[in-house]
């Protein structure tokens, strides 16, 4: 009870810090404290509500911990499946409330059978936890083009596969994959525990083809939240889209009728990819050089044309010697929507570090989550124009990718992850 | 809200549970809670259940929907078999349920919309409960057991014996060949050979899992000499010592009975040995005969799930059919790597098909894991 009292007070003084002054860059670090006071979303306790119109997790205010799970499904049979995602969804309505993942918990059941909870989250609370559903395109055809589940018809035109990009260095075996759940909350080890349980009632359904665990988030999705730094040390995702942007949500966000499928209708499509950061070479780079590359000020994070860090960037203004301030390829020029027909994105990453590489580097950065009413459209020409001209790509790897379709959320307890999928 | 730390935190004793939930409501307060009325809020996303735990006997549950969707109650025991249920429950209307429950681990769910899996609750009856003896099924699969047991020890001395002659004789090839089939029947009987402590680790050691100072003995020590050093010249007294050991560990297993819960954990126990020592290939290091062993734990474990078989059919029909399905595919898997009368090498197989054969054990290993708490039950 103690450690929840505890955190009611950091939520609330993060709230004062938001109300006190938004924007003002010295009180920037006070917002590592939990969110979960910031959004009116989330109880005392931390717990977001599991059921609504939309998946939590999308633009709920970006926890600080994820840990993203790709599965594969390895059974044939279309009603294991449902019934394993049935299951999930009963123990994903659970576990976000604070609760354990089955009804007799990790010690309340028979001394002989082993507890329907893995236990590494008693006494923790709700920690703002959402889990977050998606289905990838081989879900739909597997890579032998098999349409297991007789619902090839419904995979929408949004989730073909993505294009290679210019530079790609993907690993097959830390791509795709034909469900993805993201799991995010202000303790690690919540976020794990509720992979770690999902992964178990999936047993003989599915297998995990890959999991990433991400430490720090690198994007705000809310105005009360600043904007956080990546591993390069500079604030990522000034232009995010933000949940109070609610036209631009429609525009941007989520998947509107007519779009495609109907059971995508009021969804969204994430694109995930693990970018290696060369951090050893970057922080070896000066740091007029590092803001070139960025095209920020790496302190307020302010365009090179301005002052601050929501000033617009003035794209043709030049220095004295006729060369942009702003320079053709740099990343916020490259990757700003101006450049790129209008395209925005709901950008909810996270860094990580790996372990090491066994030749004294950090296996250190970026796990790029991007949610997006159409990838092809918005994700796809921001990508390409980024690897084929951006001179941050000496410094970076796209070493995995995945796509996946993010049905809407669920009113009630009759019904279940990928229900109108599957009907 | 507080209910939430209480469930996991405090379901062992029931008495704590009553508190906690008595808390609730003052008006049952003073009344007989056990004997009472439990109520039940349903709505379309929530499933507020009174109390989680009562005296075992007649229970009767009032469950009134204040949701949207016509609502359905059910009390399910291991198993999801129906205890009781109470279906078409219209939006504002209440109904009750009376159920007669004996002591034990039951779940409780309120299904708004009437599908699904329903929003569930841990629901504790207790009270006295027969002892297991009494379930002539259950009886007999410890007979049944034994009797498998029996089966597999006699092939295993006649092996060993083969095995240990070879060795002896200084016939490394037939040595080789006979290993892996020697090791069968004891891969099959293993979790009855570790309950005799300190003649597992004499018989089945790998280098590396002794204490400093104790000799290495066994059959992993030959297979050391068989493989990568070539010379058993010296492996005389190590083969008359295994040979000795199996014979003393066959005759305490033949004179020992195993309860269906240790039939139950043993028949896991089998698969963790795959999924840990024979998947990463580390139990047979220098020959690579794991497949060997693998087969072997699988045909073990299937040998005491079939002794507890009529007691599961009668006690969880539809865990003995999910059973018999992913024996048959973990077979099917393995099936692929056959080569001859025997497997391939570990070493030859690739990294997907070690993935597929882990996937189909795990598969195999988490309803395996159920079995124990049903054959413990009343």
């Amino acid at each position: 009870m103690e450690r929840r009292k505890v955190l009611g007070l950091a939520g609330a003084s993060a709230a004062g810090v938001a109300a006190a002054g938004a924007g003002a860059l010295a009180l920037a670090r006070h917002d590592q404290q939990p969110a979960t006071a910031t959004t009116s979303e989330a109880d005392a306790a931390g717990a977001i509500p599991f059921y609504g119109e939309r998946q939590a997790g999308i633009v709920t205010a970006a926890q600080d911990r994820l840990h993203f799970c790709a599965f594969d499904v390895i059974t044939d049979d279309k009603a294991a499946l449902v019934d394993m995602l049935q299951n999930w969804t009963a123990a994903g309505a659970r576990m976000t409330q604070g609760l354990d993942a089955g009804t007799f918990g990790a010690v309340g059941g028979s001394l002989e059978a082993p507890p329907d909870d893995t236990g590494e989250a008693l006494g923790l609370p709700a920690s703002g936890l959402t889990l977050t559903i998606g289905f990838g395109p081989t879900l739909f055809r597997d890579v032998r083009g098999k349409d297991r589940f007789g619902i090839a018809a419904r995979r929408p035109a949004a989730l073909a596969d993505l294009p290679k990009f210019p530079r790609d260095t993907l690993e097959d075996a830390i791509s795709g994959g034909d469900i993805g759940v993201q799991a995010c909350a202000h303790d690690p080890q919540v976020a794990v525990h509720a992979i770690r349980n999902l992964a178990r009632l999936g047993m003989g359904i599915v297998s995990v083809r890959w999991s990433q665990l991400g430490f720090g988030r690198t994007s705000s999705t809310s105005r009360s939240q600043a904007t956080p730094r990546n591993l390069f040390g500079f604030k990522d995702g000034t232009r995010n889209l933000k949940s109070e942007d609610t036209g631009l949500l429609d525009e941007h966000l989520w998947v509107q009728p007519g779009d495609g499928p109907d059971w995508m209708t009021g969804g969204s499509y994430l694109v995930t990819r693990k970018i290696r950061m060369l951090v050893e070479t970057w922080d070896r780079s000066p740091l007029a050089e590092q803001q070139m590359i960025i095209g920020r000020d790496k302190g307020e994070g302010a365009p090179l044309t301005g002052k601050l860090e929501h000033d617009e960037p003035d794209f043709a203004a030049q220095d004295g010697e006729g060369e942009p301030v702003i320079a053709v390829d740099s990343h916020l020029r490259l990757a700003h929507p101006d450049q790129n027909g209008g395209a925005r994105l709901l950008r909810r990453g996270y860094n990580f570090v790996d372990g090491s590489d066994g030749l004294g580097r950090l296996n250190a950065g970026l796990f790029f989550m991007a949610y997006q009413r159409n990838a092809h459209k918005q994700f796809v020409p921001v990508q390409n124009s980024l690897a084929k001209q951006d001179t941050l790509n000496e410094y970076i790897r796209h070493v995995s990718s995945g796509l996946f379709a993010c049905p809407p959320g669920m009113l009630a307890a009759d019904d279940y992850w990928g229900r109108a999928l599957f009907a | 809200m507080h209910t939430r730390l209480l469930t996991a935190g405090a379901a062992a004793t029931a008495a704590a549970l009553l508190l906690t939930a008595c808390g609730d409501k003052a008006d049952d307060k003073a009344g007989d809670a056990a004997s009472g009325k439990i109520t039940v809020a349903a709505s379309d996303t929530e499933c507020k259940v009174e109390r989680t735990a009562s005296s075992a006997g007649t229970v009767t549950f009032a469950i009134s929907n204040k949701g949207s969707k016509i609502n359905e109650f059910y009390i399910y025991a291991a198993g999801d078999r129906i205890m009781g249920e109470i279906e078409n429950i219209a939006p504002g209307l209440s109904r009750e349920l009376i159920v007669e429950l004996p002591a034990g681990a039951y779940e409780t769910a309120c299904k708004p919309g009437m599908i699904g899996k329903g929003i569930r609750n841990a629901f504790q009856v207790s009270g006295s409960a027969a002892p297991l003896t009494e379930d002539a099924k259950l009886a007999q699969a410890s007979k049944d057991y034994q009797r498998y047991v029996k089966s597999q020890t006699t092939a295993l001395i006649e092996q060993t014996t083969a095995f240990v002659t070879a060795v002896k004789g200084g016939d490394i090839e037939k040595a080789k060949a006979l290993f892996p089939i020697a090791r069968t029947y004891w891969e099959r009987i293993e979790p009855v050979a570790e309950s005799f402590g300190d003649l597992d680790p004499k018989i089945d050691a790998r280098d590396g899992d002794l204490e400093p100072g104790v000799e290495w003995t066994g059959f992993h020590k030959i297979e050391k000499d068989l493989w990568v050093t070539k010379d058993v010249s010296k492996d005389g007294k190590i083969a008359d010592q295994l040979l000795t050991d199996v014979q003393t560990i066959v005759t305490k297993a033949e004179s020992v009975t195993f309860s269906p819960v240790e039939l139950a954990n043993g028949a896991k126990g089998l698969l963790d040995e795959v999924a840990t020592g024979k998947i990463t290939g580390e139990e047979d290091r220098y020959s690579h005969t794991d497949l060997w062993d693998f087969a072997a734990n699988i045909e073990g474990s299937q040998g005491a799930i079939q002794a507890l078989r009529p007691a599961l059919e009668e006690r969880d029909p539809a865990l003995v059919k999910t059973l018999d399905e992913n024996f048959a595919k973990v077979e099917a898997a393995l099936e692929k790597h056959r080569a001859g009368d025997g497997w391939k090498l570990h070493n030859t197989l690739t990294q997907a098909d070690l993935k597929e054969l882990s996937d189909d054990i795990n598969a195999l290993a988490e309803p395996i894991s159920k079995v124990a708490a049903i054959v413990a039950k009343k």
